[in-house]
């Protein structure tokens, strides 16, 4: 199957579980979904690779891949977030595929380093892939990490952002600012690569190109926030919301 | 006489050669917490993150994950302090294989002052689930202990201490987690110490024994899980309780016993720490004198 028809069903998992769990985080998954899909299904080989989800509240896209891969059972995608399901709000490491538990923002990065470093002292093969949201970078352990990551050089490190501009409480530029992102990831010895984080082919060359540098490379993978539904799009108040039934239907309906 | 943080580097240091697989992260404090002893013999295995004990349990717990052996350390007011949340939802909800000891606790840290005297560490690090606290007295209670650490799962907090003690235990003392060792069988009272504490609660039973009283001192290096047997036992057999701790009276040992014992078989218990307040700079001997947390201070009890 085509990357993008996985990420067609991908999305619509998304507003289906976010629609049966009646909570959940349409915005920020529907953003990283080609990124995801990209990792799980043309990039990464899970015998030595790993990913961390850092921006957790991605959740129900990580299942939706998790589900397809076959890690999971697809049954499971109905239980989100219900106390009687197995499927946390944010991921679980007692979930199949989850490396380590996340969700709480900004602790993604130094666990990947971690992973990287175990991998480089034990000379094993294989990256570790870590997904930040671009609100994220506010934590300030991400900017320990990254400092981190550059001391000891983590060739095998691969961060991406995904930069969709929009947190909570309204943009990146008015909650924060990022000024600068990518010369600021730069001064911390970090490589950086900006790509189109809804085309395949853009993804897939950075990822190629991340690989071939001595240092840890950051990925800045530019997005949209709800992503593949109109009315979801570019709207920092989709961020944690769940869709009505008209909303719900409309979403599945321009999903195809 | 020997401080357990010191115990602590000399454990690594032996460790590091027989186990390929240790790994110990510091947050530039490597002096102090003493790790220095394992860099110094294997520098390619200890991973300095810099001031960023947040950063530092993350990482350890990527390197634990990933099947490392894996010791992480700081004063403990930065790894049970500052990085709270990153040991409560990055190793505790992943029940991390870690080891997270904590040197200079307590008003010990001296001079200093109250910003790095962490009186609170043993509270915060009780309430997460699964998590193991051990608090040693001693050189030989550390290596022990340590060395048990490495049998047991899940993330594990080893409250360590910045000055010199006594040393208490023979080679043939036994720790186990839920355990504790008992020290005398006097029915007049039971000191229960843990740590620095044991050591001033020794002297005060010899002290009260030449006064005619009969005393018992536990020593709950176990602080979770907690040897909650042995506090029913004494709380039946002898006639006054005492905890003395270096830490906060609210959450400490003297909250841990407490809570036993209005459970399972209700007894007056008190408590001698720290009584809601911040340290304060001064030598360490002078500020347990100020804070009330001497030999006297329980000998006065009775």
């Amino acid at each position: 199957m085509e990357l993008e028809e996985i990420s067609k069903k991908v999305r619509k998992d998304i507003i289906q579980m976010i629609y049966e769990a009646k909570s959940g985080h349409p915005g920020g998954s529907l953003s990283c979904t080609d990124i995801l899909v990209y990792l799980y299904f043309k990039e990464m080989d899970l015998k030595k690779d790993k990913f961390i989800l850092s921006k957790g509240h991605a959740a129900p896209a990580l299942y939706s891949v998790l589900s397809q891969k076959g890690i999971i059972d697809k049954k499971e995608l109905k239980t989100l977030r219900k106390a009687t399901g197995s499927l946390e709000g944010h991921p679980c490491i007692k979930t199949k595929g989850v490396e380590v538990s996340t969700g709480s923002l900004g602790q993604g990065l130094s666990v990947a380093n971690g992973f990287a470093l175990a991998k480089k002292l034990d000379k094993k093969p294989g990256y570790v892939y870590v997904l930040l949201g671009d609100g994220e970078l506010e934590e300030g352990q991400v900017w320990e990490a990254l400092m981190t990551a550059n001391k000891y050089k983590l060739d095998n490190l691969v961060i991406i952002v995904d930069y969709n501009g929009l947190q909570i409480d309204g943009s990146i530029e008015e909650v924060k600012t990022l000024d600068n992102l990518e010369e600021k990831i730069e001064s911390f010895g970090i490589n950086v690569i900006c790509c189109d984080g809804h085309n395949m082919t853009q993804i897939g060359l950075a990822l190629a190109e991340a690989k071939q540098n001595s240092t840890a490379t950051c990925i800045l993978a530019n997005t949209i926030k709800g992503k593949g539904v109109s009315f979801m799009e570019n709207s920092a108040s989709w961020h944690g919301k769940c869709p009505s039934e008209d909303e719900y239907k409309k979403a599945i309906e321009e999903l195809g | 006489m020997k401080s357990t943080r010191k115990a602590y580097g000399e454990f690594l240091a032996l460790l590091g050669e027989k186990n390929k697989n240790v790994v110990v992260l510091d947050a530039d404090l490597a002096e102090a917490t003493q790790t220095k002893m394992f860099r110094d013999k294997f520098p390619d295995r200890h991973i300095d993150v810099g001031i960023a004990e947040q950063d530092m349990v993350g990482t350890a717990c990527g390197l634990a994950l990933s099947g490392k052996t894996v010791f992480a350390s700081s004063f403990a007011m930065f790894l049970a302090g500052r990085a709270y949340e990153q040991v409560r939802n990055t190793a505790g909800y992943s029940h991390v294989n870690v080891n997270l000891c904590a040197t200079h606790s307590g008003l010990g840290v001296g001079e200093d002052g109250a910003t790095h005297q962490c009186l609170e560490d043993i509270a915060l690090m009780n309430a997460i689930p699964g998590m193991t606290i051990f608090q040693p007295a001693d050189d030989t209670a550390t290596k022990k202990i340590l060395e048990y650490c490495l049998k047991i799962d899940g993330p594990k907090y080893i409250r360590l201490g910045r000055n010199d003690v006594p040393f208490v235990y023979s080679e043939d003392a036994k720790f186990e987690a839920g355990k504790s060792n008992v020290f005398g069988d006097g029915e007049n009272g039971t000191i229960f110490a843990s740590g620095i504490t044991l050591a001033i609660a020794l002297d005060a039973q010899k002290e009260l024994k030449e006064k005619g009283k009969n005393v018992r001192v536990v020593d709950l290096y176990s602080i979770k899980p907690v040897d909650k047997e042995m506090i029913i036992k004494c709380a039946k057999e002898t006639e006054l309780l005492i905890s003395i701790e270096d830490h906060s009276i609210i959450g400490g040992i003297g909250s841990i016993i407490s809570n036993v014992l209005t459970e399972e078989y209700p007894k007056k218990l008190i408590k001698i720490g720290v009584n809601d307040k911040f340290g304060k700079s001064g030598k360490a001997e002078e500020l347990y004198k100020l804070y009330g947390i001497t030999k006297e201070d329980i000998v006065n009890k009775f």
